[in-house]
């Protein structure tokens, strides 16, 4: 299902991630949000840059705690856990954002 | 990404066989692998093939070439019943092609048209029917339904193992080029990177540099989480969750804790950095021995002495059944040890020397209860007795935790249920089918919080792990209610030379190293 953002048209896979990182622009993230109700605020853009500075370096998303380890430093110790990226992203840092960040899912046993 | 669309079972005081729903899964498929770099690194076409039907029947005579257990499993079944209520599929989803002899006989009547006397010429006599495009449907949602966790043979008076023709079917399925996405991808990236996350070397160090950094900070001591480290004695392989999600991480972090206490050397490998093997979901033995034999090549060239796998359900079943003969002889390593041991014999055994020291009272906010992992329970073994596979567990929760209780025994030890996301069906787009298959579980869970308060429910295997951690919320419980084993262990054990001292001081030492 393709998604539209700032008047163009991006290709997604079955499961709604985007099929060219390359292509991605924040507008993305913005539309992708939009179709699951939430509305991108500071803290979730955070979370996005994050992911994408990350994966630039690794070529992955980060591992859980690395995210929230990274998240913590930044952002204060009370928010460095899972909880708090389970508050931004209901149905998990590690799919939800990284779907609004363009980057590919994680698979296997997670 | 669609919020839940299907209606959540209700969980009983007591088990329920629910009544039929003729068709209610039917709609139930993951996605197909229609990208031919899913297909094409395992060996199959890339798409469905022109003469699917006469090859998938040339496939299915293969196999049942191969596998002289196929052919006993598709004759032997007299259709007493047995298995229809022990399927949790079944059982959370009332559609009556989930009961086990049912799923069976998808692939039964096309064995019996294509290859009996009778089916071959009078095929309404013996239920024996052609193979249509009707039949292949059902075949690719209904061997997508079953978790090959095998609970039905134990029932089975003739100990027909489902798994082992849904593995059948599922190959032939590949070998038509009709394959599901999420194992295929999987295995592509096995083979591209190293495990199925696709977690590259650089990641992983920097992953591993992370976890020192954590447990320094949290005990003061130093422990290691070497990655290719040549010479090491012991080669640990576990499941790339283990590096990426939680609570799996927790895990990890108590393997390391055991080793660094036990005083011995050990390593993970880039090369061989997961322990699952998908192959073996999708019945491919290809496939399986491929994956395998990393293992044995990452042990070779670290030189290792002797391999432990982590907390990983199929793993060690791979691992325990059949990794001698996939990839042995493993004649280089150390015959003192179990080839290969799991991490809970090691643990367990560390703990009966009592090299361990354990302040279990790490564990008192928690009442404990233990998940069998279908593939652990039905199909390996622990230790050097009969049954060792579920008081191993045990006594190790038992060792590190003061309140631990059993759920119903009909749904612990060789009779547990899945998780309800084992063989493969671990998937997004299978979450209908996760919820549903959750609910003997969830439902001898939700009585032992009612009746012992029990808090927490441990887990041996990554699949289940995730699993539980999804699907819990649906039925109001919390996600982090599920824990590793090794996590309770990492939380009791006190490290040598670890900062015991009061909570403020240590308090001020966390502070100061983040």
């Amino acid at each position: 299902m393709p998604i539209e953002a700032n008047g163009k048209v991006f290709e997604t896979d079955e499961e709604g991630y985007l099929a060219n990182i390359n292509e991605w622009e924040p507008a993305v993230a913005e539309a992708m949000a939009k179709e699951d109700d939430l509305e991108l605020t500071d803290e979730h853009w955070d979370i996005i840059n994050f992911l994408r500075e990350y994966y630039e370096e690794y070529q992955i998303a980060p591992a859980v705690r690395v995210l929230t380890k990274a998240v913590g430093k930044k952002l204060g110790k009370e928010k460095g856990n899972s909880k708090y990226l389970y508050g931004l992203f209901p149905y998990g840092p590690g799919k939800q954002a990284c779907r609004y960040a363009g980057l590919p899912k994680p698979t296997g046993c997670v | 990404m669609a919020k839940a669309e299907f209606e959540i079972p209700e969980l009983k005081e007591y088990p329920e066989i629910p009544p039929i729903q003729p068709g209610s899964m039917a709609h139930s498929k993951p996605f197909v692998a229609k990208n031919p770099d899913f297909m094409e690194p395992l060996g199959y076409p890339a798409e469905l093939v022109d003469n699917w039907q006469e090859k998938a029947i040339e496939h299915m005579g293969d196999l049942l070439g191969k596998y002289r257990s196929l052919q006993v499993f598709l004759d032997a079944c007299v259709k007493c019943g047995a298995c229809t209520d022990k399927c949790h599929y079944y059982l959370g989803t009332q559609d009556p092609k989930n009961m086990p002899v049912a799923r069976q006989d998808l692939l039964r009547k096309v064995y019996r048209r294509y290859f009996t006397f009778a089916g071959k010429y009078f095929p309404k006599l013996v239920g024996a029917t052609d193979l249509t495009q009707e039949v292949l449907e059902d075949w690719y949602s209904y061997f997508h339904q079953c978790s090959q966790c095998r609970r039905c043979s134990v029932f089975c008076p003739y100990g027909i193992d489902t798994a082992e023709i849904s593995m059948a079917a599922r190959e032939i399925m590949d070998r038509i080029g009709l394959g599901q996405k999420y194992c295929n991808e999987i295995i592509g990236k096995v083979f591209k990177v190293g495990n199925n996350l696709g977690l590259p070397e650089p990641a992983l160090a920097d992953t591993l540099e992370g976890l020192e950094e954590d447990v320094l900070d949290d005990t003061g001591v130093e422990v290691k989480y070497p990655l290719d480290q040549k010479g090491a004695e012991i080669l640990l392989v576990t499941p790339s969750a283990d590096f990426f999600a939680e609570p799996h991480v927790d895990g990890l972090i108590g393997y390391g804790k055991v080793f660094h206490e036990a005083g011995v050397s050990w390593t993970l490998s880039s090369k061989a950095s997961e322990a699952a093997n998908f192959g073996m979901f999708i019945g491919s033995y290809e496939n399986m021995r491929r994956i395998s034999l990393r293992i044995r090549e990452a042990a070779l060239e670290l030189g290792v002495k002797r391999i432990i796998f982590g907390e990983c359900g199929h793993a060690w079943r791979v691992a325990y059944s059949f990794l001698n003969t996939l990839a042995g002889p493993f004649d280089f390593l150390d015959p003192n040890y179990p080839v290969p041991q799991h991490i809970l014999e090691f643990t367990w055994g560390e703990i009966q020397k009592g090299t361990l020291k354990l302040d279990k009272s790490a564990n008192d906010h928690m009442v404990v209860t233990f998940h069998d992992s279908c593939n652990v329970a039905r199909a390996t073994r622990m230790g050097d007795e009969p049954g060792g596979q579920f008081t191993i567990p045990r006594n190790v929760i038992k060792a590190v935790c003061n309140n631990f209780v059993d759920m119903d025994p009909d749904t612990i030890h060789e009779k547990t249920f899945c998780c309800g996301g084992g063989g493969g069906l671990l998937t997004d787009d299978l979450m209908e089918l996760r919820v549903k298959g959750a609910k003997p579980r969830m439902e001898a869970l939700k009585n032992v919080i009612e009746e012992h308060g029990v808090t927490n429910m441990a887990a041996i295997c990554a699949i289940c792990k995730s699993q539980f951690t999804k699907v819990l919320p649906y039925y109001g419980m919390g996600m982090d209610m599920i824990v590793s084993v090794h996590q309770l262990v990492s939380e009791a054990i006190v490290l040598t030379g670890q900062d015991t001292g009061d909570d403020d001081e240590q308090e001020d030492s966390t502070e100061d190293a983040a």
